[in-house]
């Protein structure tokens, strides 16, 4: 038995750079299968709602806004970022993104409409 | 003893000892515990009917939320009974990969443990450089799965990643680093003489009471029980790889702390041997979305023990009825009985020792209506009204808020 045996080691510890990150000041990167927010391009869905069958909390939906074309509606707050309707989609309409910081002060704002037109950006 | 010379106090459901809800109530005498009653239900999420009414596909995410800490223990134990009763073959890849990161989560466990019990005991040195180090096997994780908790990896039928050459050699790299750092680990556990002091004695749990108690994992194992479901059924790809099931016969708080940083040892052997032996081929086979008539019980070693799927299904795609067992509920006895006639003091790490997760224990709730007059039912409305007419009484009124609030919730 030792009494101190740790002793060393916070001496040691004393002389290093910090364990921890400056965040936000200093951003990780994520890694590569990174799920973060989902991103949606219109010019891919063919509109056959395997995505919204499949995911598991009702974050996305897919409206029909006119002939073969489609919006989607994903609700960051619902969204638990599986990825599964990534894995779902047929025709890879659907993406994970490394995008993490989707806190919002307005709640109306977690609903993301990524419109039929893939020319405008996504609104918010 | 007489009821009466018993002092009772509630500890929880805030922060009993682990910022988790439940409630102890222990019957002192002086400063010894004479009697322990748990209170189990407080977290009750009704998982289970949830997923009743979500899609196989859907659920594999929802159990996988059971519990944070050990999320690939309930996703698989949940795949591999859907998969028995679709009657898939796995992919030979798939299960090594679902071995790779069982044992990467029970390293990260186990050390999240190490840190949890050191705090415990007031050792917050111990905390520090183990969650430091602990950080090393999230980030492999993370490279892996693409998350550092809820890895959602398995899929019905296999894995939805793979694993390339890059990425093994970070592994055996970070390996190599973990596995340096637990043999100096593995020396203060042994030597520090705070931590063998503190723990020796505490929480005894003999062999035949371990038995008699169905005490699961480490809680077992420290008693010289040799129980692991790795070892007894093997599954995912246990049965190929070779390790040694760990036990000590200390039968206490610190031969559970030796149980776990030993198991650390043979999680990196097994590590290394799942990247090494890994077969080529496919990782996912495909299963039906709807499942075949039938039931199967999954059974898989958690880091805190041993984990139970029950699936029954009835031909559609969603199942009949899931039911989860959690290991934490199996250990739940063995605490009642290693706290009785203890020091209240020891109270918070013998119920760390276990490395509960209560929220992931509690299936249902039930609410007791012990017979004193002054207690009743009251309904959500009832509560809520009354609550409005106390704080009315004491001169605080919520109503303008209430009203703002509800109108900003109807803008939405
Ligand atoms: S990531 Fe998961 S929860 Fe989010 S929209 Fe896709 S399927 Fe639904
Ligand atoms: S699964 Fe893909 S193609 Fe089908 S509706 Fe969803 S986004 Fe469109």
């Amino acid at each position: 038995m030792r009494p101190g045996k740790m002793f060393g080691e916070i001496l040691c510890s004393l002389f290093k750079k910090p364990a921890t990150n400056m965040y936000p000041a200093e951003k990780l990167d994520m890694p590569k299968n990174f799920r973060g927010k989902i991103v949606f391009d219109p010019a891919k869905c063919i509109g056959c709602k395997l995505c919204m069958k499949d995911c598991p909390s009702g974050a996305i939906t897919i409206n029909k806004v006119g002939e073969k074309q489609f919006e989607a509606v994903i609700d960051l707050s619902k969204c638990i970022y599986c990825a599964q309707c990534v894995d779902s989609c047929p025709k890879k309409a659907l993406e994970a993104t490394k995008e993490v910081e989707l806190a919002q002060l307005d709640i109306k704002k977690l609903k993301v409409v990524f419109g039929a037109n893939p020319k405008s950006d996504a609104k918010e | 003893m007489r009821e009466e010379e018993k002092f009772k106090i509630p500890i929880g459901p805030q922060h009993p000892a682990l910022k988790e809800p439940e409630n102890f109530s222990l019957a002192l005498k002086g400063e010894k515990i004479m009697g322990v009653e748990i209170r189990l239900g407080y977290n009750h999420r009704g998982i289970e009917k949830a997923a009743e009414a979500r899609t196989y596909v859907q659920d594999v995410y929802l159990l996988e939320r059971v519990c944070g800490i050990c999320s690939h223990a309930h996703s698989t134990c949940f795949v591999q009974a859907v998969e028995e009763i679709a009657g898939a073959q796995v992919p030979k890849r798939a299960l090594y990969i679902r071995t790779l990161i069982a044992e990467l989560e029970r390293i990260h466990s186990h050390l999240l443990w190490l840190g949890v019990a050191g705090h415990e005991i007031g050792f917050d040195t111990l905390l520090m450089y183990t969650w430091r180090d602990r950080e090393i096997v999230m980030d492999i994780l993370a490279l892996l799965t693409g998350n550092r908790v809820n890895y959602g990896i398995n899929t019905l039928g296999g894995v939805r990643r793979d694993i390339n050459k890059e990425e093994i050699e970070t592994i055996n790299n970070g390996v190599d680093i973990l596995e340096e750092r637990t043999k100096y680990y593995i020396e203060v556990a042994t030597q520090e003489t705070t931590i063998i002091k503190r723990l020796s004695g505490v929480g005894i749990l003999s062999r035949e009471d371990a038995l008699e108690l169905d005490a699961v994992g480490p809680t077992a194992r420290a008693s010289g029980v040799k129980r692991d479901i790795r070892h007894d059924d093997p599954y995912a790809a246990y049965a190929e790889i070779d390790f040694n099931v760990i036990t000590d016969d200390h039968s206490d708080v610190y031969g559970r702390t030796v149980v776990r940083v030993k198991e650390l040892m043979e999680a990196y052997k097994i590590v290394r041997q799942c990247l090494k032996d890994m077969p080529d081929g496919p990782i996912t086979v495909k299963v039906p979305r709807k499942i075949p008539v039938g039931e199967a019980i999954s059974r898989y070693e958690a880091p805190r023990g041993e984990d139970v799927h029950f699936v029954k299904s009835n031909g559609t795609e969603y199942p009949e009825r899931v039911k989860v067992r959690a290991p934490t509920l199996a250990n739940l006895r063995a605490v009642k009985h290693m706290l009785k006639d203890r020091f209240l003091a020891d109270m918070p790490i013998v119920v760390a020792a276990i490395d509960p997760c209560f929220s992931c224990t509690d299936r249902l709730i039930s609410v007791e209506n012990n017979g004193s007059r002054d207690k009743q039912f009251l309904t959500w409305e009832a509560l809520r009204n009354y609550s409005i007419e106390w704080h009315r009484d004491k001169g605080i009124d919520f109503t303008e808020l209430n009203k703002n609030f509800r109108k900003r919730l109807g803008s939405i």
